[in-house]
Parts: structure tokens; sequence; C-alpha cells
């Protein structure tokens, strides 16, 4: 009887080990359901949104400007952050709003990008900490599942970005 | 006829249950568990490629332990670039978050590491690219810690987490 227990037990651990194994394969290489906290990207994606998110971009080198993204914080690398992409290496970015007189800028160094989150007023990104290593880029959003009121594609910038290749 | 037919179908049959365990474990474990890399470069001299290009050592970097991002001064860790996310660069810690580090070569003389961030330099200064050129690195940048030299077979070593008496911060936080 003992060993028919252990050899049950053994089996689990197998199956646990290669579903465990699969899904790791899975979310890192595919993508996989994300939930979002937090009112920075309001009103595109609420708090407590469900998501879904690719990860092929990421490998292919394929994020691009109006891009959501998840990406690791660059303060805390145990979580993570979700923004929409404004700027990529080499772009003209400025930092201060449009209500000041003096215009700065600067441009997003080689190997970064500039992360901003939709609701302005309420995001702690880019502005805040400066432009981040696209390594640090985990996922692309593209899709939200949940609330089903808002099923569907994810909308454009409400920020008025026009992403066009200048 | 039949008999045949059976052979092929639990031939495939066993192929694709290996395919399907076997692959997703061995990528699990390189990404996860430990892998295997070869050093390319003159950064980490003398503690990495002594010889230059004749022979280049390959390395075992160790992902496990670096799954909570806690490493030490001194260790030698692998990290996505971050002016080229496609390569990996692997230098040595040589300050962590809170500490001041004197730079050498850097716009600024004194530089406090970020929360979150670590600095790094290649053994071989002057001819390493590492903090004293882009500054210091996020944590999530972090990729694995080199623990032992497996190739070639006279170099077979552990790789000690040691701090050159001279790189020692100039001040540290009290953990």
């Amino acid at each position: 009887m003992l060993r028919g227990a252990l050899g049950k037990t053994f089996r689990l651990l197998g199956y646990t080990i290669q579903y465990g194994c699969i899904a790791h394969c899975a979310f890192e290489y595919v993508g996989g359901v994300v939930m979002c906290s937090g009112p920075s990207m309001e009103p595109t994606i609420q708090n407590s949104d469900i998501v879904f998110a690719e990860n092929l971009s990421r490998h292919f080198y394929g994020i691009q400007r109006g891009d959501i993204v998840i990406a690791k914080s660059p303060n805390d690398p145990k979580s993570n952050i979700c923004k929409r992409v404004i700027g990529l290496e080499g772009d003209k970015i400025l930092t201060n709003s449009s209500s000041d007189f003096f215009k700065s800028h600067s441009y997003v160094p080689t190997g970064h990008v500039w992360l901003e989150g939709d609701n302005l007023k309420n995001s702690t990104d880019s502005r805040y900490y400066g432009p981040i290593p696209y390594g640090l880029i985990r996922g692309r959003i593209f899709f939200k599942i949940w609330p089903l009121s808002d099923f569907g594609f994810l909308r454009d910038s409400p920020n008025g970005y026009r992403f066009s290749d200048d | 006829m039949a008999q045949s037919q059976g052979w092929v179908r639990r031939y495939l049959k066993a192929f694709c249950k290996g395919f399907f365990v076997a692959v997703p474990v061995a990528v699990t474990f390189l990404d996860r568990v430990a892998c295997v890399a070869r050093v390319e470069g003159s950064s980490m001299q003398p503690s990495l490629n002594p010889g230059g290009s004749q022979s280049s050592d390959v390395v075992l970097l160790n992902h496990w332990k670096v799954r909570n991002f806690e490493v030490q001064r001194g260790d030698i860790v692998s990290l996505v670039s971050p002016k080229n996310p496609e390569q990996k660069i692997i230098k040595r810690v040589i300050a962590l978050e809170g500490d001041i580090v004197k730079t050498i070569g850097h716009k600024n003389r004194y530089v406090k590491v970020p929360r979150g961030h670590i600095w790094v330099e290649g053994d071989h200064h002057g001819h390493s690219f590492d903090s004293n050129s882009f500054g210091p690195v996020s944590l999530g940048l972090l990729h694995a810690h080199a623990t032992h030299i497996l190739w070639p077979p006279e170099r077979w070593q552990k790789l000690e987490s040691v701090l050159p008496p001279e790189r020692l911060p100039v001040q540290s936080e009290e953990k």
C-alpha cells in the first residue's frame, strides 16, 4: 500500500513539474492573462481590469510607439508597471507640459523607451524616472477581456499623440 | 499490415509525449535554473578570458540564485545590456542601492546608486563598457549569477565574490 501511495505521489509530482514547465514556456514566450491595478492608464484600462498580454513582440523587437506594454518597474524589479510607449530610441520627447513657457525636450537614449500613462495627472512614469531600458519590457497588452462591457482591442491614446514615422 | 501500422502509431505517440514533456522542461530549466555561456571580450580580465581571443572561457550561469534579485558586492553577474537589449554583458557588482561610488571616467565623480539599481564594472578598467559609461543599471535587467568557469579544463574553478579593495564604495547604506 505504501508503494502504491509513493507511486501516486511521484506521478503527481511529475505532472505538476510538467504542467508548470509548459505554463512557464507559455507565459514567457507566447503570452498570458494579466490583471491591472491602479489609475494610471485610465480611461483605456481601469483598475482591476483583466487584459491579455502577448510576449512575441518583445522577443522579436516589434514594440512600436503607441503600444501599451507591461514592464518591470525600474525602481522595484519585483513589481510590474503598465504604460504606453510614447517614444523609442532616438525620439525627441517633450519633458514639460505644453502649458509651460519654456519647452524643454530630450532625446531617448539607445536601447531605451519613454513610457507615459494615459492618465497624465495620476501616473508615475518616464516623466518621473526617465527613460527605461528596453530589456525591462515584459510584454504588450493588446486585448481587454474584463469587464465585458469593454471587451475588445484597446483604444489609441486619449492624449492626442500622433505616432507617424517622422 | 496491421502490425506495421500499429508500430508507426506507437512511435508517433511516444515521440509526441517525449516532445511535449522534454522541450518545456528543458526550456524552463535553462531559463530558470542554470545555463552555460561563452564569455567574449576582455572587459573582465584577468578573472575571465585572460588569454584574450585565443580561448574564451565558458561559465556556468545560475539563474536560481538571482530569482529574488539578491546579489552581493563582488558577485560576477550577467545582465541585459541597457544600451542593446539583444546583448548580454557580464560584469562584477561593485555597489548596491544606497551606496555612493567613486567613479572612473563617468561624468559625475561620485554617484549614489538609486533604489532598485546596482553599479557594475568590468575588472579590466578602461577596456570595459560598464556603469562608468551607462550609469547604474536597474535590477530588472539582471539575468544570472556566474558561479563557475567550466571550460577550458585547466581553468576549472569557482568564481569568488571578491571586491577589489580600491573599488569599495565610499559609503554604504546599512541594511
